[in-house]
């Protein structure tokens, strides 16, 4: 009889949810833990329209919850001056709301959140922008953070680094969007338009976005700025300044960063090898529809790694799926196998 | 989500276009704004989100159909626009598949933006503001149609 193999260590699935159904979707399809944020400018995507009120959040943290799943609440923007208490209140509804944790950058915030609710469990947010083990140490001995959430500019062999030298749990990306990866510490957004992700929770807010269509062309602008121009047939991007196409030297290119969106699957196993204690999907920003598509795509992959370990690959069907919804024409594995240290 | 039927992509004959520019434009627009009055009294759009569309103009157009609906949100009702506004605060256009999608949540809207497949033009914010007060509705439990039957 063939041994029963020892189960291999899945990392947990961490889905967006900016509105209640966005919530259910992810469950259903398989999220084991899913975040969200309140509508007010506390949280990184605070975009109108989006995200919970009260009741919406009541609703929301018994659904998932009842099915066994985790609540993470991000309050990870940067208290304004003056106005620290509204970032408090914040934290002290997550507490009362009973969800699993919260995800927050802002150091005060975080000294506040574990002197007045200790019993409350706290994950360092990507805006904290902790990129070595040293970091994320500080947090865990000054804090007690139990989890951090990695920026997306370390290699997997740097991961791996601080994962060795850290008793606190470490979660990455695994598919999304690409930010110009200087996460927390961007201020591209505020040099275009006075607000930025850190101030007012929204990278290159809606209300500075112009599209302007004319024969065979659209334009975008932000704030003014010509930030790019598409064709009729050719794919476009939500214009922040990183994305951009300028004119340098005489020549027209991506000068920061192409658009591109990440994708782990290739390297899910290599991931899971090291440690890596959840796989974050970005996205609040988008619909109900997207956290379906990614989430159930994800779920499969990782169940699939969880039964077949060392024999993983990656499904052309799921590349597919995951292709269609991202930003950009281009996947790619992000800074993860990149050759630079 | 999964319906077990999924709309295929597809773009009507020209000839639909043809014959759809001549027909009055005035039903689709009642019909819509009725449609998202009932909405409205069913409590499945946002109170909070609907006070910001007061006074604004809005413009539907089914590209493959050559249909177009315009409407306005004035004093808690949506209003049909009888004369299509020459400059709306804010523009849908898609083919009749890409619509038929999305009502379905079987596409992402950002997804068809970004593929070209959807153009939204005008006021980006209010753009936003109304793609995720779509995205919050939890719509109920209908009856399944029978050409959506599996």
């Amino acid at each position: 009889m063939p041994r029963p193999k020892a189960p291999q260590l899945v990392p947990q699935l961490v889905c967006p949810a900016g509105s209640l159904p966005a919530l259910k979707a992810a469950v259903d399809h398989g999220a084991d833990a899913v975040y969200l944020g309140y509508r007010n400018e506390t949280n990184a995507r605070n975009f109108a329209g989006l995200n919970f009120d009260q009741k919406a959040m009541v609703e929301g943290i018994r659904y998932a919850q009842s099915r066994h799943r985790q609540v993470l609440m991000a309050i990870n923007t940067f208290a304004q001056p003056g106005r620290a208490a509204d970032w408090q209140r914040a934290v002290d509804g997550a507490a009362d709301l009973g969800v699993d944790a919260v995800i927050l950058a802002d150091i005060g915030l975080l000294d506040y959140a574990s002197q007045r609710h200790p019993a409350l469990r706290l994950h360092l947010s990507v805006q904290g922008s902790a990129t070595s083990y040293e970091a994320v140490n500080f947090a865990h001995r000054e804090f007690g953070v139990r989890r951090a959430v990695l920026p997306r500019v370390l290699t997997l062999a740097q991961v791996e680094t601080v994962i060795r030298n850290t008793p606190v749990e470490i979660e990455v990306f695994g598919f999304g969007s690409l930010c110009v990866m200087n996460e927390g510490r961007c201020w591209l957004s505020s040099y275009a338009t006075g607000e930025s992700p850190n101030t007012v929770g929204a990278c290159s807010p809606a209300r500075f976005v112009q599209w302007e269509r004319s024969p065979g062309q659209m334009t975008t602008r932000l704030n003014g700025i010509l930030i790019d121009s598409f064709g009729d047939d050719e794919p476009a991007g939500y214009p922040t300044l990183c994305k951009g196409r300028f004119a340098v030297d005489g020549e027209t290119y991506y000068a920061l960063e192409e658009p591109t969106s990440l994708n782990v699957l290739e390297i899910l196993p290599a991931i899971a090898a090291i440690g890596v204690v959840a796989i974050k999907v970005e996205g609040r920003q988008r619909s109900p529809t997207y956290v379906a598509q990614v989430t159930r795509t994800l779920r499969a992959a990782l169940d699939e790694l969880g039964r077949d370990g060392e024999r993983f690959h990656v499904k052309p069907a799921w590349q597919a799926e995951l292709a269609r919804v991202a930003e950009g024409s281009q996947v790619t594995l992000g800074a993860y196998n990149r050759p630079w240290r | 989500m999964n319906h077990g039927f999924s709309i295929p992509r597809f773009k009507l004959p020209g000839l639909i276009a043809a014959i759809g520019a001549q027909l009055p434009q005035w039903p689709h627009s009642l019909a819509l704004a009725t449609a998202l009055n009932a909405a409205t009294k069913l409590g499945l759009l946002r109170e909070d989100s609907l006070a910001l569309l007061e006074g604004r103009s809005f413009l539907v157009e089914v590209a493959d159909v050559a249909g177009q609906a315009s409407f306005t949100y004035r004093g808690g009702l949506f209003r049909p626009l009888f004369k299509v506004p020459a400059n709306p605060d804010l523009s849908f256009r898609a083919n009749l598949s890409a619509f038929l999608q999305l009502l379905a949540r079987q596409e992402d809207p950002d997804t068809l933006f970004f593929n070209r497949e959807l153009s939204i033009v005008g006021d980006t914010e209010l753009g936003l503001l109304i793609k995720n007060m779509l995205d919050a509705v939890e719509w109920p439990q209908l009856p399944r149609l029978p050409i959506l039957r599996p």
